[in-house]
């Protein structure tokens, strides 16, 4: 038994409202810079749609995630080692730019500079790569906010597997929710596994994973390789980025930017704790649907003195053990099992989970229009298809989604009961299989969800990985070559790094000729 | 025998070969980060596939079949029962096809560098001359084998070959070899010769990582690191 911790994050979609405030302050952080303005370390998509990059969900189209061979072992969609060395030169899965969008900025110096006219002056968009003016903007990372675009479009959707889409074309039966994606900071990456110069590792103290900006070469298979489309290519630095995780906030107890600023409070930062020598057994189950239930077997109770024992002799800190048995992501993933891992079939073990959303049927259903399964409304007849849903979060198999659901619904009847009528209904609960004390515990962690129960981040030991006098009075963060940023503006050796390029001086197209 | 000829083929070699080794190594160290391929393949698939794949196999066999081919002695060749004549064959017929082959990828890749806006725009002065530098160089060899069609006796490339072998083993007399080829072969040489200075300063360092990623075939598929 390897015992290793990571830091993992639990969304719970029930609460999301779509603001995109975790995308913008993690952009304004990370990625408003040259080569990776394109790129969205975080967006918020709406579902049904095709998302962003365009059908990252298809993977018969990108080849990302594992496949299992017929000998049991697993090997990347896009082909073995071999096979992807075979294809250096030019990555045949690889999404171009027009996948995600043409980045674009406006032409705003022309409403200050444009000469008297008779018509309003406009700011035209001008694309960030070549500082041309675009004609038109085609696409954006948000396109399909809020159901925008037509349903022919957003019908490509491949969480519509197996299930009869046309019906929800119309009005009546629509339903969208919102997916807030990030890595997921796999315990079974297949970027680290794709990329030749073995530039992306997994962080052992932590389980972030990362990508060394030195000896990343370019050879951009990490793209192609990851399943969720998470790490990108910097056009400008010809280096693989990624989410961070954002790595020097859980360092010092704090969490990711993303949900620090999170205004609907739907983030979960814990510690879990896993064997990972049973990674590679889990990942490899026959069955797809199989997956979650393997990747549950992986975790260890923070709370068993035989687990507790062997870590302590492992050398894992004793504050990430407390931290540990206190982690609302145990909680929500393993005690309550209302979270679950996104896209398990990629067969990456993802460490990102989401909690189901509910969608309105309490009404229509005490108006005799749904289902009672017993007190709570049959959730099988929810607005948004649990099959959707099951396509979404455990490769089909509803069983486990309806079980979630449920219990959501029952933590719901329960306290209504008690707050409304005064009179705790316990068999509501008995009917989910909770304790009263259990949904207490979930209302307060899910309902309430106050920043001490939402974030359990231990502070890093890095006295136990490096050595932190070494540290002292050293730089934060380059790129490279230490702490100088140098004097001269370019090197003998390419292009250093230096801030963004901004178009101001537009050539004004539209200057009226004189006199005329 | 002028001092010009002299330098470009007796010291002008050392001096490439040194940048070159000591150039690379300068910034494998301090620059690390300025080390990539420079693909722009994410602006613009386009045809960079074809293009790409014929120039890469093209310019890595050149590479090898011209080291193989200048740095075996004769006597060695000839131990093979190659004949001069023979080997002479083998150097116009394969270095034509794999140079059509090169050629015919760095056109395709230049095509599409020049005129597509979104990689013209990301394309740098440096990327510019390297690759009119490559192309030069190609087209150069390329008609250097209708000089060798007129001696097929493989005179000259016999003393191209002793000349590379007297460079390498650190031998005196080197250019002296040299003095009567034809001066298509000279410009080609000094142009090749060039590139490997040209080399630590440019894009060409991933040729370094390129071969380095071969360890990729026997390393585990996890990467777990401290720190």
């Amino acid at each position: 038994m390897k015992i290793r911790a990571q830091v993992a994050m639990v969304l719970n979609l029930d609460k999301c409202i779509g603001c995109h405030t975790c995308s913008v302050t993690c952009k304004n952080v990370w990625t408003s810079r040259d080569g990776v303005e394109y790129a969205w370390f975080n967006n918020v998509e709406t579902k049904p749609g095709i998302g962003f990059p365009k059908e990252w969900e298809n993977q018969e189209k990108w080849r990302g995630g594992w496949v299992r061979r017929s000998d049991g072992k697993l090997e990347p969609r896009q082909g073995g080692k071999m096979k992807i060395l075979a294809n250096i030169f030019a990555n045949p899965n690889l999404p171009e730019i027009d996948d995600y969008y043409e980045p674009f900025t406006y032409d705003y110096e022309h409403l200050q500079n444009a000469p008297l006219s008779q018509t309003p002056p406009t700011a035209r968009p001008v694309s960030a790569i070549t500082g041309q003016k675009m004609e038109k903007i085609e696409w954006g990372p948000n396109w399909e906010d809020d159901l925008g675009g037509e349903f022919e479009s957003r019908s490509r959707d491949q969480l519509f597997n197996d299930i009869q889409k046309e019906m929800y074309s119309t009005f009546e039966n629509t339903f969208m929710m919102y997916l807030p994606r990030l890595c997921e900071h796999c315990l079974n990456p297949t970027c680290v596994a794709s990329c030749p110069s073995g530039s992306v590792y997994k962080r052992e103290d932590d389980g972030i994973v990362l990508v060394d900006q030195d000896k990343c070469r370019g050879w951009r298979m990490c793209i192609s390789g990851c399943p969720y489309k998470k790490i990108y290519y910097n056009w400008k630095s010809g280096k693989a980025e990624k989410c961070t995780f954002c790595y020097p906030r859980l360092e010092a107890g704090q969490p990711t930017v993303c949900s620090e600023t999170c205004v609907g409070r739907i983030r979960y930062l814990g510690v879990m704790l896993y064997d990972a020598d049973m990674i590679e057994s889990a990942a490899a189950v026959e069955n797809e649907q199989d997956l979650y239930e393997a990747q549950l077997k992986v975790f260890l109770d923070p709370n068993d003195p035989k687990v507790i024992e062997e870590a302590r002799r492992q050398g894992i800190p004793e504050s990430w053990l407390d931290a540990a048995k206190k982690s609302p992501v145990w909680k929500m993933a393993m005690e309550w099992k209302v979270a679950f891992p996104l896209h398990p079939e990629y067969r990456t073990l993802p460490m990102v989970w989401y909690i189901p959303p509910l969608s309105p049927i309490q009404g229509r259903a005490e108006a005799g229009q749904l289902g009672m399964n017993g007190i709570i409304p049959d959730t099988k007849q929810l607005r948004i298809p649990v099959k959707y849903l099951a396509n979404l979060l455990t490769a089909g198999k509803e069983a486990p989604v309806i079980s979630a659901l449920d219990r959501m619904l029952a933590m719901r009847a329960y306290k209504r009961s008690e707050v409304v009528d005064k009179a705790p209904n316990t068999s509501v609960l008995q009917q989910v299989g909770l304790t009263a004390a259990q949904v207490e515990e979930m209302y307060q962690v899910m309902a309430i969800a106050n920043y001490e129960d939402r974030f359990v981040i231990p502070s890093s030991h890095k006295e136990m990985v490096e050595d932190s006098f070494n540290e002292k009075g050293s730089c934060g963060f380059t790129f490279g070559n230490g702490c100088s940023g140098g004097t001269s503006e370019g090197t003998l050796f390419g292009n250093r790094k230096h801030g963004s390029d901004i178009f101001v001086d537009m050539p004004k197209s539209r200057r009226k000729a004189k006199g005329g | 025998m002028s001092t010009l000829h002299y330098f470009v083929f007796s010291i002008y070699p050392y001096i490439a070969l040194s940048i070159f080794l000591l150039g690379s190594l300068v910034r494998f160290e301090r620059e690390q980060y300025t080390w990539r391929s420079e693909s722009s393949q994410l602006l613009k698939r386009g045809n960079l596939r074809v293009g790409s794949i014929c120039f890469h196999l093209g310019i890595i066999s050149l590479f090898a079949t011209h080291m193989v081919g200048l740095l075996t002695p004769p006597e060695v060749y000839h131990a093979f029962g190659l004949t001069t004549e023979a080997k002479q064959m083998m150097a116009i017929v394969g270095g034509a096809g794999l140079g059509a082959l090169c050629l015919a990828g760095l056109l395709i890749l230049l095509h599409r560098r020049f005129t597509e806006p979104r990689i013209r725009a990301v394309t740098s002065t440096g990327d510019k001359v390297l690759l009119l530098w490559l192309l030069t160089t190609l087209l150069l060899g390329l008609a250097s084998i209708f000089v060798s069609l007129g001696h097929l006796d493989g005179h000259v490339m016999t003393l191209l070959g002793a000349w590379a072998q007297h460079i390498v083993t650190f031998r005196s007399g080197a250019a002296e070899i040299i003095v009567d080829v034809p001066f298509i072969y000279q410009i080609h040489m000094f142009m090749g010769m060039t590139l490997f200075v040209i080399f630590p300063f440019s894009r060409l360092v991933h040729v370094w990582s390129g071969f380095g990623s071969a360890t990729y075939l026997t390393r585990a598929w996890q990467l777990v690191r401290p720190r």
